[in-house]
């Protein structure tokens, strides 16, 4: 079957999750229903001298090392493992099509860093020429590849065998959305029938936090750790930083179909738009997340009046949630007072590299289930943002198309679309 | 729908050698101009990059403070891909032009690092160290130098390309990632314009210190990527280079000069055990060299790193053995996650001169060429992972 200019449909036979509210979907979407948070102080690293302490960790992967390039290929690791089993396709470990996964950007930690000045015997003054002298001795020869960008994505093409040159890629706090489009992109021309789409993120570690902190981009509400992320209300003072990942197997209709395999829903749409305004800030006017919107939508060949919910960005900075109130406000018109959008963030933080896979999954439990997860953390609103933020409790409705926005420092805005069902 | 053309309009160019594909040009053709500094980073060198009139693509001061120097070099480099292209300040086609960048991180701040290690064996708790030194001595700004995306970001700010922005990591390989996947979408109509490319500063200890200690940077000085012998491993250089890629009717619409042809883009990922990597770049280059045609000339990655350097010339000398190589590495360096944009841009020139910069001294494989070029090969193989093998026309 094609869309309605001709291309492949792109359908979701598989998805995996994990995040802070837990390990696969069941367990995430109860949670997430039931309105739970995952925030919690942070208990990996001392938080003395910090002004926020709290994150959605997720603290049941263990990692050796312990470090966020580690941490993050677990994750995805679990979340491919769920979504490929879900999907059945291909044999285990031969899978039929290429990966695409966002992954943070990795470095070298203070643990390594540490272990090379101790096994360099400077004394005195440590400088990088010492690091330098004894990293050469072969006896750190692990943490050259552990840190590499492309590891996390080779790894996983080892474990899942799929097909080709894996790509992993940043757009900041829209990756995962990217990851997906790239998937669908490349089922739309022909290339495959079938994608895996990844996005992980486990960098909440010490310098992550502080760089986010030096920014005062994060809550410092830190008491209680679970009222701190609160999109869309008046007296939000930040986002929370949040782990996890999530797994896409795309496919084409045609192949899904073939195969017998259960369509849980329709990547319909992808939309995006740069935007050269600011390295963190957004254009004024909000016309690059206006015309990414619109974009997914026409993509999808869809109207704004077909949108049913929207799965926000929603971070709980001042500006983000302001930004996106009047983006949606200015495609979606009037009606969007009554178009009901809500934050996964509220209860999972900011999974940062994940958040766009993460949240597209999380999309596709709504339509799964005719239920959309709440907002919440919402006691004083926004007189500012008059939308339907599905306030504390999650509410049935008929969901058919839902808008997932991502955006992203840098000027990244990518948006997609997800529906319930295929239509020709 | 049939698959579309894919040219060359726009090359933007930087490395040790020079500032723009004239720079590159003139220092080419003198062979023994190669600029390599073996005290800064020793027992290892690296090849600097030129020094850059930054005004000159970067008018405001407040956006050259705001960067560190990996992203100068490839915002600069993107700016003279946008110049030659005709594309510069032209703000409804940079409003849409799509933009893929192959890129890793940013610089530490070296001073921070310093004092922390420093103070740490005597710290009370060496945790709490890190907190308090991070928090009060570093420039929060640095944040913003130091993600990936964000050359992408100042490209966009600096340059006005807006139509996208996708950055793709994982060293040498991405940049094969990066012109594959906007090769491919040019192809089927899924984009008509896009300013492909990526930018590395080799001048950094904390990045030699990651391929220090996977022992593939070499020691002891400049020699030929095949000449390297018992002390094999990259010298890695600094630069940067962007190409802007478009639909052939889409450059001709606009009446854009055609540089050159972007004929294929094969991206593997074969595992190195065994004689698998030969093997796979054998098969793929004998379909490039039936693409190519005759006349062909090879623009090779070879980082220098021992076995698959070695495996890369085997297969070379098999597959092509009429066609003349000229070794990137030779030349400029090692530029990682810029290497294959580097080696197509080389590419180009060598395609506009029609033919190739003469050998460079000592290096075995690199042998006087007699023909014509009318088309490059161009070949990246990862030091980790990763082969690519492009296929550049004549325009």
């Amino acid at each position: 079957m094609k869309d309605s200019i001709g291309r492949p449909v792109v359908v979701v036979t598989g998805i995996g999750l994990v995040t802070s509210l837990g390990q696969g979907k069941a367990d995430n979407w109860a949670a997430l229903s039931a309105g739970r948070s995952g925030i919690r102080r942070i208990s990996r690293f001392p938080v003395d001298g910090l002004k926020t302490t709290i994150a959605g960790t997720v603290d049941f992967v263990p990692a050796e090392p312990f470090c966020a390039a580690q941490l993050s290929e677990n994750f995805a690791r679990l979340a491919a493992e769920e979504a490929i089993g879900e999907a059945a396709v291909g044999i285990r470990g031969d899978f039929p099509g290429p990966l695409f996964i966002a992954v943070p950007p990795v470095e070298m930690e203070w643990p390594q860093r540490a272990a090379l000045a101790k096994a360099s015997g400077a004394s005195g003054e440590v400088t990088y020429a010492d690091l330098l002298r004894v990293a050469a001795t072969g006896a750190f020869k692990p943490w050259h590849d552990l840190f590499l960008f492309g590891t996390v994505a080779d790894r996983l093409a080892d474990t899942f065998g799929t097909k080709g040159s894996p790509i992993s890629l940043s757009t900041a706090c829209s990756s995962g959305a990217t990851a997906i489009q790239l998937g669908v992109e490349a089922i739309r021309r022909g290339e495959t029938d079938a994608a895996l789409c990844i996005g992980t993120d486990g960098s909440v570690q010490a310098e992550a936090l502080i760089r986010f902190s030096l920014l005062s981009a994060l809550s410092t509400q830190n008491d209680p750790p679970e009222g701190a992320s609160k999109p869309f209300s008046k007296n939000r003072d930040g986002f929370v930083m949040g782990e996890g990942a999530a797994a896409l197997v795309l496919e084409s209709y045609a192949s899904a179909k073939a195969r017998g395999a259960r369509i849980l829903g329709v990547i319909a749409g992808c939309g995006e738009k740069g935007d050269g305004f600011h390295r963190t800030r957004t254009s004024p006017d909000g016309m690059p997340a206006i015309l990414a919107m619109r974009g997914a939508i026409a993509d999808a060949g869809l109207t704004p009046d077909d949108i049913d919910y929207v799965n926000a960005h929603g971070t709980s900075t001042p500006e983000n949630d302001k930004m996106e109130c009047l983006g949606c406000m200015s495609v979606i018109g009037d009606r969007m007072k009554s178009v009901p959008i809500s934050s996964n963030k509220s209860m999972i933080g900011h999974t940062l590299t994940a958040a766009g896979a993460v949240e597209a999954v999380f999309s596709l439990l709504t339509l799964q289930h005719q239920r959309i997860p709440p907002t919440i953390n919402h006691h004083m609103p926004d007189p500012a943002i008059p939308l339907d933020v599905v306030p504390n409790v999650a509410r049935d409705a008929r969901v058919r198309h839902v808008m997932s926005n991502s955006f992203g420092f840098g000027g990244q805005n990518t948006v997609l679309i997800l529906s319930g069902e295929v239509r020709a | 729908m049939s698959a579309r053309d894919v040219v060359i309009t726009g090359v933007g160019l930087i490395s040790s050698l020079g500032d723009g594909l004239e720079a590159h040009a003139a220092a080419l053709a003198d062979p023994a101009a190669v600029r390599v500094d073996s005290a800064t980073y020793a027992p290892f060198s690296v090849h600097p990059a030129v020094a850059l009139e930054l005004d000159r693509q970067i008018p405001k001061k407040l956006d050259q403070k705001q960067m560190e120097p990996w992203q100068r070099l490839g915002t600069y480099a993107a700016g003279l891909a946008l110049d030659m292209a005709g594309l510069k300040g032209d703000k409804d086609k940079l409003a849409e032009l799509q933009l893929i960048v192959a890129a890793g991180g940013g610089e530490r701040d070296y001073n921070v690092d310093s004092q922390i290690l420093t103070q740490m064996p005597t710290a009370a708790n060496p945790e709490v160290l890190i907190n308090e030194k991070l928090m009060s001595e570093l420039r929060p700004t640095l944040f913003l130098a130091q993600l990936s995306n964000l050359l992408a970001g100042n490209i966009s700010i600096v340059h006005g390309v807006t139509g996208a922005s996708r950055t793709f990591m994982g060293e040498e390989q991405c940049g094969v990632d990066a012109f594959r996947i906007a090769f491919e979408r040019i192809r089927a109509g899924q984009g008509d314009r896009f300013l492909v490319g990526g930018s590395y500063n080799a001048e950094r200890a904390d990045s030699l210190l990651i391929f220090a200690m996977g022992g593939f940077l070499r020691q002891g000085g400049y020699a030929p990527v095949d000449a390297r012998g018992e002390g094999a491993g990259f010298i890695l250089g600094s630069g940067g280079a962007f190409l802007v890629l478009e639909a052939r009717e889409a450059a001709q619409a606009r009446g854009a000069p055609i540089l050159a042809t972007l004929q294929s883009v094969v991206a593997r990922r074969t595992p190195r055990s065994g004689n698998g990597l030969g093997q796979s770049l054998a098969v793929d280059l004998k379909i490039a060299a039936e693409i190519a045609g005759p006349d062909a000339v090879v623009i090779s990655g070879a980082t220098g790193a021992k076995d698959i350097t070695g495996a890369e010339l085997r297969a070379l000398a098999a597959t092509v053995p009429e066609a003349p190589v000229r070794f990137t590495g030779n030349r400029l360096g090692h530029v990682l996650e810029a290497h294959f944009p580097v080696s197509l841009a080389l590419a180009v020139l060598a395609l506009r001169e029609g033919r190739l910069w003469p050998p460079t001294p000592g290096s075995a494989a690199e042998r006087q060429q007699a023909g014509a070029a009318r088309a490059a090969i161009v070949t990246s193989v990862g030091h980790m992972r990763g082969e690519g093998i492009a296929v550049v026309g004549q325009a």
